[in-house]
């Protein structure tokens, strides 16, 4: 019944994996889920904790859009109809949460990409459909600051 | 609790056999190894399968309707590739808690040619390139830029490992290619993943291998000289890392076997002789310098420069040429590396022989993950 605010009119799409959450109000976010015990951080839903093994004491939360870039690797070979290069990236989000995505705005090339530099998630339409046409939100990461 | 050797082993010239089955393939290194051990399917115990591709179809079962169905308990093992370590651990098992005195171990892969990993789900939209890449070049890719990030390790370095193999092999007539790959070629090849090259990736191959393990007791009855007695068999699965759900952690697994492998063994990582570890990709084999104790961590992209792992170093790694150029089929490869080592320390390994070897090690990883490592002794 309410308009989506933000840049987005992301109630009309669907969420790239359910880690991705699309609120009715709101900008989307990414969502862990995190022991009370150990402070474990997991992306995706989950029962029990495999850091320490307790059971039913994970509370979903709302991962940081800010984070550092762990490792990369530029894909110049994926499969058929996937456009390449991209850069596939392991972000560390802050306070907890590591992430992989294809990370966006730097060019696909080893010198200028670097280990520990800030990056941020950003949220755009993917420019893939499914099979009934139905559009998706998707995550990428791009340099911060 | 009996003491186990390997009595007989061998393994195909690895390739690629399109018009052939899994089981014939199977079958083919089940009665080499019998051979070699001197011995008939009849006086198997037990049959220790492993293979992936056809992991719910009993190829255990269907390499015995090749060569004889007398009606043995049959154990299928898929772990991925480690899923021969793991059929052969399984034999292993069975020996030393006295259940049976001889076992055959077969590992068996008849592979399609091109990429894994990063197959997309079954509903919404793939993610491959779209949420990075779960290629197998790629994720290990990444695993290798984790250890530059830590010590510097250089894209010359790890392509360093390529040319290193791809010679080694030139020796190995059951290698799938016997090529010398010059640096400039390996790091002018055409980039996979960086820093992985089409040169610096395993090969895709067809392959099979087999074991035939046997009690300290049941030896002695036979006699044999070319008995190696296996003295560490080690199995573990990757412990809890924050970042392992997102990014596959091979290297803890590595390092947790390997000191339990040295424990049980008896030996520290100096006394061994020649290791064949699993160079998937040029990247994991600088990694798992440091995971197995053959160095420092930090010291991967030096011990690499100054040839200390190449035949004639220090310690010398995958001197069969390893994955990058003997080939990887995926459920044989845990068994074709217990055949290499065998070898050399038996003595037979020809011109590519090490040495003097005493002991030796193998080390394979199952992406998931899955860490096998057998320590064997020359008798
Ligand atoms: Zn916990």
């Amino acid at each position: 019944m309410s308009e989506p605010s933000g840049s987005n009119s992301a109630s009309a799409l669907l969420p790239v994996v359910p880690f991705l959450k699309i609120p009715e109000t709101g900008d989307p976010y990414l969502e862990g889920h995190k022991c009370q015990d150990c402070g474990a951080v997991f992306i995706g839903e989950r029962d029990n904790c495999s850091s320490c093994a307790s059971r039913d004491h994970l509370k979903p939360v709302r991962l940081s859009n800010d984070g550092e870039l762990y490792v990369f690797s530029i894909v110049h070979r994926s499969f058929p109809g996937i456009e390449v290069p991209y850069v596939s990236a392991v972000v560390d989000l802050e306070g907890g949460g590591t992430v992989k995505g294809n990370l966006i705005n730097v060019e696909p090339d080893p010198e200028k990409i670097k280990m520990g530099m800030p990056v941020e998630v950003v949220y755009q339409t993917a420019p893939r459909k499914d099979a009934e046409g139905n559009e998706y939100l998707t995550y990428y990461f791009q340099p911060r600051g | 609790m009996s003491d186990v050797y390997i009595l007989g082993v061998d393994m195909i010239k690895f390739g690629r056999f399109p018009e052939t089955s899994v089981p014939k393939l199977g079958a083919t290194a089940a009665l080499m190894a019998l051979d070699d051990a001197g011995l008939n399917i009849k006086d198997m115990e037990a049959l220790y399968c492993g293979n992936l591709g056809q992991a719910g179809a009993m190829v255990g079962q269907r390499v015995l309707a090749e060569i004889g169905q007398t009606g043995i308990p049959v154990v299928n093992c898929a772990n991925a590739c480690a899923t021969g370590a793991t059929a052969f651990r399984e034999g292993w098992m069975a020996i030393k808690a006295g259940v049976y005195d001889v076992v055959l171990a077969v590992g068996v892969e008849q592979m399609g040619k091109g990429l894994l990993g990063g197959g997309g789900p079954k509903k919404g939209i793939p993610t491959e390139g779209l949420l990075g890449s779960g290629t197998m070049p790629c994720v290990f890719a990444e695993a290798g830029m984790e250890h530059s990030r830590k010590y510097g390790t250089s894209f010359e370095q790890f392509a360093k490992v390529s040319v290193k193999n791809h010679h080694h092999s030139t020796l190995n007539p059951k290698a799938m290619y016997q090529i010398e790959t010059p640096l400039d070629t390996v790091m002018n090849a055409e980039m996979i993943s960086y820093p992985n090259t089409k040169l610096m990736c395993s090969v895709n191959v067809d392959g099979s291998a087999a074991a035939v393990l046997i009690s300290e007791r049941k030896l002695k009855e036979i006699g044999s000289k070319r008995a190696v007695k296996v003295r560490a068999s080690i199995l573990t699965s990757d412990p809890y890392q924050e970042r392992n759900l997102t990014m596959p952690d091979v290297n803890t697994c590595t390092q947790q076997a390997a000191a339990k492998a040295y424990e049980m063994a008896g030996v520290g990582p100096e006394d061994i002789d020649l290791v064949e570890l699993h160079d998937c990709f040029a990247t994991a084999e600088i990694l798992h310098y440091g995971n197995l104790g053959l160095g420092k961590p930090e010291d991967a992209g030096r011990m690499i420069d100054e040839g200390e792992t190449a035949h004639g170093g220090r310690i010398p790694v995958n001197v069969s040429g390893g994955l990058l150029s003997k080939g990887h089929p995926l459920g044989a490869t845990g068994i074709a590396n217990i055949y290499e080592v065998s070898t050399h320390l038996r003595g037979e390994a020809g011109k590519r022989q090490v040495e003097g070897a005493t002991f030796g090690l193998t080390h394979v990883i199952g992406l998931g993950s899955a860490c096998g490592i057998h320590i064997l002794e020359k008798v």
